[in-house]
């Protein structure tokens, strides 16, 4: 599976068996290798080259000159500074709910299932099921299913949970909500492909070794499971931090609850102000890629891809 | 010795519970597509089959997804070729530049889509390329290929070399050794990446929206609706292609637990 992406495991062949390179592997390689040069590369140099524009004297909309004008940063850090905060704070938010409602399904699925291998692919299939259905319409769906008229809604304000003035959508949590529910199979799917080939032997001489069952969870299942983990909260926390859907008014937020992603889309799409828009998404960029190497690092997986 | 305890049964019931969770808003889709109603899709109205019978009554909503199944189908093709070979140079063979090319092919991965979006649509303004059909299948190619080569890569792995090298042995040439061994060996994997690539397609909608003009796609068409009410003729198509993958799925599934149950036996 895909999700195994980030997962450390080391190729097992060895590397003997390996072929010298020669005209085949520069055949394979080129085509793929152009297109990610063209597409990916220059459109980020593209974006750090536009981040640095100015305006044009003549103040035409969405013109500018080429320069290298600094200033777009710190506009954007500071204007932009709430949005920052809550991209952020979501993504860590999501992240770690999606990792406490995932981490036991996946072990169950993975460990507790691995005598009933039919059950194990039909459970499997249920958690990759939001991936077969527009992700739109199912966060559409929760806006209808938590409307302030909702059954949902009348019990948090019979509960006094809410003021009978406040409502659900549009709120922080409401995004978060959101951002969980869509993010989870992310998240299960890197777990599982690793809890499946967790060797359940360890399990049982620790227990042998006379550890009672939460020590065998910290000391042996848990240390085992990281690449899981990693890979998981990678491939939650980089796509939330990015989203702007779900904290859209139109969705489950409100301008209350705007994120990096909207202010991209705001000033690239309508404002045509490409400098703020590219200087944003250079930031968001270097954020996530500094996470990433800090993570990684830390946790000792290098070998990504 | 098994010791009575409520342990045994909070993991079941934690793991269904969430299961139960994820699919709250699927079945929501699909009861509301059996919704009588005829612009807003927001309260019960009762049941018809109207929407279901007449899906292309409304011309826009067909139009975008055959939009959609169009871009899916052409970046799926390229994305899966240009990915396959890469995935299998990274694992056949060694190179200086190896571990260089491992991260620029991570790299797409870690990129926010609404980074990957703004980026493309700013070179494709910057060389005067108007965003229409053509700029949305480039990004779609560009945001696939990754996700292939690591789907791939995963089988080119398990993959025995000495069944390539009995081949060469009998005197098959080497064109023969790729399409008579290697690339059937492959198909699995190149079967599921094709498919997670027109998955990934068929459902962006950030990157599409940063690259697309005027053209409609699905996802886009929902979210342009989504302000003044999604009509349920969307909620039929999202439906219909749920139920069609999870069949397809299922019956993988279930043919591989049977497999596997015969050969443990």
């Amino acid at each position: 599976m895909a999700f195994a992406a980030f997962s450390n495991d080391k190729p097992t062949k060895d590397s003997s068996t390996k072929r010298k390179s020669g005209p085949v592997v520069l055949a394979l390689l080129a085509p793929g290798l152009i297109y990610l040069m063209l597409f990916f590369m220059t459109p980020l140099i593209s974006l750090v080259i536009t981040s640095l524009e100015s305006p044009d004297p003549s103040g035409a909309i969405g013109s500018y000159f080429n320069d290298v004008n600094f200033s777009n940063y710190a506009t954007v850090a500071v204007d932009y500074l709430p949005q920052i905060m809550r991209s952020f704070g979501y993504a860590f938010a999501a992240t770690v709910f999606a990792l406490i409602i995932s981490y036991p399904v996946a072990y169950f699925i993975g460990v507790k299932l691995r005598s009933r291998p039919l059950t194990q692919r039909l459970m499997l299939t249920l958690v990759i099921a939001p991936f077969f259905i527009s992700f739109l319409l199912r966060t559409i769906a929760w806006k209808q299913l938590l409307s302030d008229d909702s059954g949902f809604v009348n019990i948090l304000h019979s509960m006094g949970v809410l003021a009978p003035t406040q409502f659900f959508l549009g709120t922080d949590a409401a995004v978060i909500f959101g951002l969980t529910y869509n993010f989870i199979p992310f998240m299960t799917l890197p777990l599982f492909t690793n809890l499946e080939r967790l060797d359940v032997r360890l399990l049982e001489a620790g227990s042998d070794l006379y550890a009672n069952p939460r020590h065998i969870f910290t000391r042996v299942t848990l240390p085992l499971s990281m690449p899981g983990i990693i890979s998981g909260t990678l491939l939650t926390f980089i796509p939330i931090a990015g989203d702007y859907v779900n904290a859209s008014r139109d969705f489950l937020g409100s301008s209350k609850t705007s994120m990096i992603g909207t202010m991209v889309e705001a000033d690239y799409l309508q404002n045509l102000n490409y400098p703020s828009a590219s200087a944003m998404s250079v930031l968001l960029m270097g954020v996530i890629l500094a996470l990433v190497t800090l993570y990684v690092r830390r946790s000792g997986t290098e070998d990504l891809l | 010795m098994r010791k009575f305890s409520i342990g045994r049964y909070v993991l079941p019931l934690y793991s269904l519970l969430a299961l139960v969770f994820l699919l709250i808003p699927i079945v929501y889709t699909i009861i509301f597509s059996f919704n009588d109603s005829t612009r807003s899709n927001t309260v019960w109205e009762g049941f018809t089959l109207t929407h279901w019978v007449n899906v292309c009554s409304r011309q826009d909503v067909c139009e975008a997804l055959n939009n959609s199944i169009f871009i899916g189908l052409v970046s799926t093709l390229f994305a899966t070729i240009l990915g396959t070979a890469l995935a299998i140079a990274l694992v056949r063979y060694s190179f200086k530049a190896r571990s260089l090319v491992s991260l620029s092919l991570f790299l797409p991965m870690a990129t926010p889509e609404v980074v990957m979006g703004a980026g493309l649509a700013g070179l494709f303004f910057n060389i005067g390329f108007a965003p229409g059909m053509v700029t949305t299948i480039i990004a779609h190619i560009m945001f696939c290929l990754s996700f292939v080569v690591v789907t791939v890569k995963a089988r080119v792995q398990t993959l025995d070399p000495t069944l390539e090298e009995a081949g060469a042995d009998l005197y098959a040439n080497p064109r023969h050794v790729f399409t008579k061994i290697t690339l059937p060996l492959l198909m699995p994997g190149i079967v599921s990446a094709a498919l997670l690539s027109f998955a990934l397609s068929f459902d962006d909608f950030i990157i599409t929206y940063f690259n697309s003009g005027s053209v409609s796609t699905f996802p886009k068409y929902i979210y342009v609706a989504a302000s003044r009410g999604v009509p349920a003729e969307a909620n039929v198509i999202a439906s219909a292609v749920f139920i069609l993958a999870i069949v397809v799925v299922l019956a993988t599934q279930i043919r591989g637990a049977l497999k596997r149950a015969k050969l443990a036996k």
